[in-house]
């Protein structure tokens, strides 16, 4: 295999040739999925990112369609969404894959920034990769929050008055701020109209930096389990078929567990009171979002103070920002740092707890200690491992020595997954 | 080992997660007693035998004071009721209409009409019902946390109260509602309707059958969706079974 670094297509078709010399688009897309080279020893983690760029168009794609069908009109949205589910051909098929979509997008994203963080992707050379990243976390979660109140429910309606409250605590202006946002003095038919046309619009905006962190990511290549950098062809395989035959994989057994959530347990992420139709005079008993906002849903409810609460949850993303800053050690790979991968455990740990303690009454208790509690010091926790433990351990952490290449680590037997690829020397390389 | 150790780490934090959000779905403390259902599970369809008394009790009972504004006469299609019959259905009940001189005139249903609806606006609704608005029931067995088992526990719930407790005026005691204090007087009694297939209208058999068909009613495609599902999930597990040795026989120059 010793050309397996060498272009796959030679345009042939004269016509094809002609416009290619004008417009490169084949080759463009040849040099980006084809011949792209990627290191030879990423693993099933590096799945998440095609998956959250499916999960994008997926959206994007039953969005369109149920955008054709719905009516953002406080009297008449609850029933089209009904509708959608009762009448149109499908449109239950439609509805449930776009509302778990958005839910499996969020795992899907999830995954992929743990992955970034335990084998150190974020840093240099692929800082800007790393932020752009976080812009469409943040456009994420803009994006479905908007979604979740156009079927006009109870958790739609309440949710919305929550979240937009929040920037009342912005100092002087706050109450003017919460009016603009609304479009009158509640949550209303002005809310629902501008929610529907940014809802729809926001999509388009995630496609646009998805694209520029697509080109970050091709200007320095994909970091590795190893977070070392590739020294030669012999330490990477063409995109083309290695990795998109994985990545079909792992689509498959993505699509595999998706469709049966879909098909058989639909409701089982949403919430019953969305069932029914928005009340403003009727506040339901607990107020919980979506599954995916309970750590900064527990953030905000941790601080006592309601600006400092907002102000952290808010901090809680933009920490993630500077963490190329933050964490100065010069090896990526948590492989090789004995400490900090445990320190990645017990964040992991945090972060579900934080999502417990999002999920529950704040004055409940659970294992002797009031939920309110909990939150706090899961909070308290969360910005240590950012602000304190990252830096320290970049300075101070003695990490052990990564393997001098790829190339080597594969025919030496290497470490983890890379092993897998040793388990017979390479015969071409 | 380190795939299968993140595996594991994974599974566990997506374990913490699912009972998270079942413990959200619990309202209120109270615990419901699963029923039997027909259509529980992967494999559980409606029983259309059951949905079809079911409409019976809502048509002869419920009705009276809940509309269930998002179903049709044509709906009941769905749970085995011939066409002719859905006609003769639909056309006990009037609609307004505006016939070709422009006159506001009462005409017969069709089975493309909705069910009609006890009251015209809530407040009538609430004038009747002693201040109490008795809720639309199309969603109902969606609009609950654990829908079904709640509606037969609640329907079935009806208790004298406890001696310490002091009901406001109006109020009946509901071992399932929450706060035990609920506006409507117990709905079903026994033999309270006639079930032409022979069922003795007990009222657990009555509470089952109307859930059922609230069930129903609450997501009609739900058959048609598991349905669909089976074929979905066993086209897509195969596939990935595919996928797995393509990229196994891809892979194998590599290695």
């Amino acid at each position: 295999m010793a050309d397996q670094n060498a272009p796959h297509t030679e345009i042939t078709n004269p016509l094809l040739k002609w416009v290619d010399d004008r417009l490169p688009l084949v080759t463009m897309m040849n040099h980006a999925t084809v011949d792209y080279p990627c290191p030879r020893n990423l693993n099933y983690w590096w799945n998440f990112g095609s998956l959250a760029g499916f999960s994008l168009v997926l959206m994007i794609a039953t969005g369109l369609v149920l955008a054709m069908h719905y009516t953002p009109h406080v009297d008449m949205a609850f029933a089209s969404v009904e509708r959608i589910m009762r009448d149109v051909n499908f449109g239950w098929a439609i509805r449930f894959v776009h509302m778990n979509g958005a839910s499996f997008f969020f795992i899907v994203v999830y995954i992929h920034i743990f992955r970034g963080l335990y084998y150190g992707s974020y840093k240099s050379p692929r800082e800007i990769l790393w932020i752009l990243g976080v812009v469409i976390l943040l456009l994420m979660m803009a994006t479905a929050f908007m979604g979740y109140v156009l079927p006009w429910g109870q958790m739609s309606f309440w949710g919305a008055k929550v979240i937009t409250n929040l920037f009342s605590a912005i100092p002087l202006v706050g109450e003017s701020v919460v009016v603009w946002l609304w479009g009158g003095f509640s949550v209303d038919n002005p809310t629902l109209n501008r929610f529907f046309a940014l809802h729809f619009l926001l999509p388009f905006v995630i496609l646009g930096v998805v694209f520029l962190h697509i080109v970050a990511l091709h200007k320095n290549g994909s970091n590795n389990p190893l977070g070392i950098d590739t020294k030669g062809p012999q330490d990477s395989i063409p995109f083309h078929p290695y990795y998109t035959v994985k990545d079909y994989l792992g689509l498959g057994a993505f699509m595999t567990i998706f469709a049966a959530v879909v098909f058989f347990a639909p409701d089982y992420m949403g919430h019953a009171d969305n069932y029914i139709e928005a009340n403003p005079l009727q506040t339901p008993p607990h107020i919980v979002p979506e599954w995916y906002f309970l750590p900064f849903y527990a953030i905000l409810r941790a601080v006592p103070d309601k600006l400092f609460g907002v102000l952290a949850m808010f901090a809680a993303i933009a920490v993630l920002f500077i963490l190329p800053w933050l964490d100065r050690s010069p090896v990526r790979s948590m492989r090789f740092r004995p400490v900090s991968k445990w320190f990645f455990w017990v964040l992991g740990v945090d972060a579900v707890l934080l999502g417990w303690c999002g999920a529950n009454a704040p004055d409940d208790v659970w294992m002797g200690l009031q939920f309110v509690v909990w939150s706090r010091l899961a909070t308290a926790y969360y910005f240590l491992h950012f602000l304190v433990i990252i830096p320290y351990l970049g300075l101070f952490e003695r990490p052990k020595q990564p393997p001098a290449s790829i190339a080597d680590s594969v025919l030496g037997g290497g470490t983890g997954a890379a092993a897998v690829a040793a388990a017979k020397p390479m015969e071409k390389a | 080992m380190r795939i299968l150790r993140l595996a594991k780490a994974a599974a566990a934090a997506a374990t913490i997660a699912l009972s998270a959000s079942s413990a959200q779905a619990a309202g209120g403390g109270i615990h419901y007693e699963s029923q039997e259902w027909s259509f529980s599970g992967i494999f559980g369809t409606i029983d259309h035998a059951a949905a079809q008394r079911g409409y019976q009790v809502y048509k002869d009972v419920c009705a009276g004071c809940h509309s269930m504004n998002l179903l049709s006469f044509r709906n009941l299609e769905g749970i085995g009721v011939p066409e002719h019959t859905i006609k003769v259905l639909a056309s006990e009940a009037e609609i307004e209409s505006i016939n070709g001189d422009g006159e506001v005139v009462m005409r017969q249903r069709l089975p493309s009409d909705p069910f009609p609806a006890p009251f015209a606006n809530p407040q009538a609704a609430r004038a009747s019902n002693n201040g109490a608005l008795p809720p639309d029931l199309s969603l109902m067995a969606k609009a609950r946390a654990n829908g079904p088992n709640y509606l037969f526990a609640l329907l079935t719930g009806y208790q004298e109260a406890p001696g310490d407790m002091t009901m406001s005026e109006g109020m009946y005691y509901n071992a399932a509602f929450p706060g035990h204090q609920i506006a409507m007087a117990p709905p079903l009694a026994a033999d309270l309707v006639e079930f032409s297939d022979g069922t003795e209208a007990t009222v657990e058999q009555m509470a089952h059958d109307l859930t059922t068909f609230l069930m129903y009613a609450a997501e009609p495609h739900m058959d048609e969706r598991k349905r669909t599902g089976l074929k979905v999930v066993l086209f897509l597990f195969v596939l990935t079974i595919l996928l797995y040795f393509v990229k196994k026989k891809v892979w194998a120059d590599l290695h």
